[in-house]
């Protein structure tokens, strides 16, 4: 690169490095949450996901639903089939038309995916004053943040300040763009038992359910990072052998 | 060109009726190709295998997905969790798209700084522009595919580029949408399309070889091969080299790939589409931000339509714009500054692309635009100012030269 074109170059990042600084404002930091799986060679804590799970069913579930998860993809929690059987079975599904064309309720199987919370988008609103609960299956890799925003946003509502004009039925909470949310704060201490005797803090269950709706969003995460350092080594040894060839190949010519 | 000649009877008797065997031994094993081409020159052969890695996961992709605005989303959902690897496939088809696009835009950056496009290569110039374009195309309506909200809102505000045309602007975006806005017509053409336009490119792609075959590759000295002394056979030098190339790219593909498959991807994508929801910032993937910010940075729709589309017109007439005797950039020190300035410039634009178009990014863009196109518009005035400097012999001797090992070249021969 030539003397001047370096000097460009090295002024534009700075440019660029000064306005995206700027570029901030209206939402309020967000908090970093530490996961094992937010690791780039991590795994998911199941015993997390298997709370999260929890919270998501006992709180969330009121108003939101995650389509995209089947009964079944529990087995990769370690939970046992059994208990998987048992989980679903606490549900009930629509099967059918049976052979006299009638639709009819039935347990769920692991094979179903959890049924959803409400029948359409409307029914959502109308039960939240007009507001609607996203579905989970992919909010974590909806949003900008991924898992620091899920988790700030749920530990993250608190008193507004006295310049805060706040709409009706909303809640003040900085994490959400524009600070008011139309979900109440969804967390308090002890709003479940967790099972395996872990204190049921909010800061705690938020970063079980984070987890749960992480491998939610991604279940995937664990098969494709092994399955990723064994193609890269191999590709890192293949490439050192094909340089080596090429070295030997080219000898004659230099 | 050595005949082929094998003593293998049935090789015989195939090659006599259809000649497959010469064919490959002409175009890959004994076709002559410069002694000195450096790694830059890998980019063209990884371009191919990207585009050989897109044609085989979006075939299976394809025997998965479908194309309706109502299940669209949900089938994408079905291929990353339910189908045997199909996380795998999507994410090597989504993100091959940026490693294809990265690799033909150093592929263009290389033929700009080694003046591959002048004589006699303006035509395989052009093809690789053309080729450009349809991958431009290919990936604008494969980004529509998954109908997440990026997809949507961004066919919508594309489609929409082209009501800015006077009189017939408004009947050709209904025209384009298949209704009054884009819908499940829409979504099903550009699947059509999507499928169909990667074909097109592999035609393409054979006349931009046929093109290079035919006067052979530039090199970095940008001198013409003059005899055997500046040649080696394809096959081993140049094979050995291009695999060597695809396995290093394959590893930067992986890192993205298994690592970070989301990092070139907009998080409003993994939002079903909601024709009633705007987002808060509408942004094109990445390789398309230079160009939407060209589109932005001025004020009149139009205006603004003509300078984008421009800003790629250009590249076609770029081998007449360039008035410089001389190739590469290597022996010419001011066209290498320029070089350098516009690929920054594009780097700064794509920046700005990726912000929204108001305060302090409306002028970095509008300055940035200004330097894009003067860079093709000085062009002319440098080639005739411009002092080269001294040309090596030839492509043997520049090699010699490099190595240390004989005469200094013949100093002072112009092209
Ligand atoms: C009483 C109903 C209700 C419960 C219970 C509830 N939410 Fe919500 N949630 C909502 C509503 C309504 C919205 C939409 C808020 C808005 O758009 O202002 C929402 C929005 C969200 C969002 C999206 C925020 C964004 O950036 O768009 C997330 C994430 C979320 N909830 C997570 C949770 C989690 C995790 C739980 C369980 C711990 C939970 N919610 C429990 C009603 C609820
Ligand atoms: C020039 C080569 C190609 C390019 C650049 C390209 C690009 C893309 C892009 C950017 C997407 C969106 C990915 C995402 O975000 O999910 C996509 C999706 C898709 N493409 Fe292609 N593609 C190419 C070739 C093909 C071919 C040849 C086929 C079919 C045979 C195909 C089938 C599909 C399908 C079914 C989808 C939707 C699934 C999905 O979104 O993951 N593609 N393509």
């Amino acid at each position: 690169m030539g003397r001047f074109g370096k000097l460009v170059a090295a002024a534009a990042i700075a440019l660029a490095a000064v306005t995206t600084a700027q570029a901030a404002g209206e939402q309020a930091e967000l908090k970093k949450v530490s996961l094992p799986h937010m690791n780039p060679f991590g795994s998911y804590d199941f015993a997390a996901v298997q709370r999260g799970l929890q919270v998501y069913q006992e709180v969330c579930a009121a108003c939101h639903s995650i389509e995209f998860l089947a009964f079944r993809d529990l087995n990769d929690t370690g939970l046992t089939p059994p208990q998987v059987k048992a989980i679903a079975a606490e549900y009930t599904v629509m099967d059918g038309p049976n052979d006299d064309g009638e639709m009819y309720e039935r347990p769920a199987e692991p094979k179903d995916r959890f049924p959803l919370t409400f029948p359409n988008e409307q029914a959502a609103r109308a039960a939240n004053n007009g507001a609607y609960p996203p579905d989970l299956s992919l909010v974590v890799k909806a949003r900008i943040g991924h898992e620091n925003y899920i988790y700030s946003l749920l530990v993250g509502y608190a008193d507004p300040p006295a310049d805060k004009e706040l709409a009706d039925g909303m809640e003040y909470n900085p994490t959400f763009p524009g600070g008011q949310i139309a979900m109440a704060a969804p967390l308090s201490d002890e709003a479940v038992e967790y099972a395996d005797g872990t204190k049921a803090t909010v800061d705690q269950m938020a970063r079980d359910v984070t987890t749960f709706l992480a491998w939610v969003s991604e279940p995937t995460l664990v098969e494709r990072r092994q399955l990723g350092i064994k193609v890269i080594i191999f590709l890192v040894i293949f490439s050192v052998l094909m340089y080596a060839v090429k070295r030997k190949v080219w000898a004659d010519l230099h | 060109m050595p005949l082929f000649n094998a003593n293998n009877p049935i090789v015989k008797w195939v090659d006599y009726r259809l000649p497959v065997f010469s064919f490959a031994d002409a175009h890959l094993i004994d076709y002559p190709a410069p002694k000195n081409l450096n790694y830059w020159y890998n980019f063209g052969s990884i371009a191919g295998i990207m585009l050989v890695v897109q044609i085989a996961t979006g075939i299976v992709l394809a025997m998965h997905y479908n194309p309706s605005a109502d299940q669209a989303f949900n089938s994408v959902e079905h291929i990353m969790r339910e189908v045997n690897y199909g996380w795998l496939i999507r994410y090597m088809h989504a993100n091959g798209a940026s490693m294809f696009f990265i690799a033909v835009y150093i592929h263009i950056f290389r033929g700009m700084y080694y003046g591959s496009y002048k004589s006699p290569r303006e035509i395989l110039w052009w093809m690789g522009i053309i080729i450009l374009l349809l991958m431009m195309g290919s990936a604008f309506m494969g980004y529509v595919l998954p109908w997440g909200q990026m997809s949507f809102w961004g066919a919508t505000v594309i489609t929409n580029l082209f009501s800015a045309l006077p009189f017939i602007g408004e009947h050709i975006v209904t025209w384009l949408w298949g209704g009054f806005s884009v819908d499940n017509p829409t979504l099903n053409r550009f699947y059509s399309l999507h499928y169909l336009l990667p074909f097109v490119i592999c035609g393409a792609v054979f006349v931009h070889l046929w093109a290079l075959h035919h006067r052979k590759s530039n090199n970095p000295t940008g001198l013409d091969i003059k005899g055997p002394q500046d040649t080696v056979p394809f096959h081993p030098y140049y094979t050995v080299k291009d695999i060597l190339g695809i396995a290093v790219f394959g590893i930067f593909f992986s890192v993205f790939l298994f690592f970070m498959p989301n990092a070139l991807g907009e998080v409003d994508n993994y939002i079903k589409a909601n024709p009633l929801s705007t987002p808060a910032h509408i942004v094109p993937e990445w390789y398309f931000l230079p160009f939407y910010a060209i589109l932005r940075s001025i004020p009149h729709k139009l205006m603004g339509v003509i300078a984008m589309g421009a800003s790629i017109m250009i590249l076609f007439v770029l081998p007449w714009l360039d008035t410089s005797r001389v190739r590469s950039a290597t022996f010419r020190p001011v066209y290498k500054q320029l070089f350098w300035i516009f690929v920054v410039t594009c780097l700064v634009l794509g920046v700005v692309g990726a912000n929204p178009a108001e305060g302090i990014w409306l002028w970095i863009g509008r300055i940035f635009t200004f330097i894009y196109f003067m860079f093709f518009l000085v062009l002319p005035i440098v080639g005739w100012f411009e002092r080269p400097r001294p040309l090596p012999a030839g492509i043997a001797e520049s090699v010699l030269e490099k190595s240390g090992g004989g005469s200094s070249g013949d100093e002072g021969r112009a092209a």
